[in-house]
């Protein structure tokens, strides 16, 4: 017995949706950004799926979804970079990270 | 044998995700979704996907998760004091995520093309590390230096952010 392409989507779909109760439900900046990677990976876990069970004639998984979350680690990366450096800037101007502390911007 | 540890990794990194929804102290959750990625990049090593599950490992276990560490030691973060809880908030978020795991129950249980088992590859010339190489550069080289500018532009970003003299 192996899994199925069904059983790693809908472990894929249930850490996104662990991802987005935290996002949702949080309120410090940095565990909302935490589940923010958690949901990247989700769509990771099942482009990688995909390239598995999609093989290509060659019998080969099909590679292009590989390097598609190549390019998805990239940008995380990048995005927790600037966003980490803008969480440290937002601190050294409010003193917080909770998020209703911070309604400058509110209407 | 793969199916017993499909579930194995897939529960223990459910949980640790879990784990960093749950839990109250920031290092705690830091450290729950360290677990979590390393979880992950052994679900990707069972998809027979051994280059992404090592870039797994090396940039989000490693990487990632120290610059989060570091970033909550600086700022001196201690446990949230606990607030009155926002009932909508808290029952429109249950809401939508519980919307959305009954969405994917209901299509992943729509297809029978999702119940397939997983098909053997042939055994590959070249290593896996090779081929995604060699998609990454023949396919897809225009991207991935786009991708190093983004990089570049992200990096001169974080200097000028973190200026003291923020204008």
């Amino acid at each position: 017995m192996t899994p199925t392409l069904g059983h790693y989507l809908a472990v894929s779909g249930l850490l996104f949706a662990i991802g987005l109760a935290g996002v949702i439900l949080r309120r410090n900046i940095l565990v909302i950004f935490m589940c923010l990677e958690l949901m990247l990976n989700a769509a990771n876990l099942s482009l990688v799926a995909f390239s598995r069970y999609n093989l290509t004639t060659a019998g080969l998984p099909n590679y292009n979804g590989q390097v598609l979350v190549f390019f998805v680690i990239t940008v995380a990366a990048a995005e927790v970079a600037v966003g980490l450096a803008i969480i440290v800037a937002l601190f050294r101007a409010k003193q917080t990270t909770h998020v209703e502390d911070l309604n400058s911007l509110k209407f | 044998m793969q199916l017993v540890l499909f579930w194995v990794f897939a529960v223990l990194m459910l949980l640790f995700g879990a784990a960093v929804v749950f839990l109250r102290n920031p290092v705690s959750n830091a450290l729950s979704l360290v677990m979590s990625f390393v979880f992950l990049a052994a679900l990707f090593v069972t998809l027979d996907a051994f280059f992404i599950g090592v870039v797994q490992v090396l940039v989000y276990a490693g990487a990632v998760m120290v610059l989060f560490l570091f970033i909550i030691m600086l700022l001196n973060l201690r446990s949230e004091r606990p607030r009155p809880l926002n009932i909508g908030a808290w029952t429109g978020g249950g809401l939508v995520v519980f919307g959305f795991a009954g969405l994917l129950g209901n299509v992943l249980s729509s297809d029978l093309r999702f119940d397939i088992q997983k098909p053997l590859i042939s055994t590959p010339q070249i290593s896996d590390v090779a081929a995604v190489g060699v998609t990454l550069f023949r396919h897809f080289n225009l991207p991935f230096q786009i991708i190093g500018v983004l990089l570049l532009v992200a990096t001169i970003g974080v200097v000028i952010l973190s200026n003291k003299e923020l204008k």
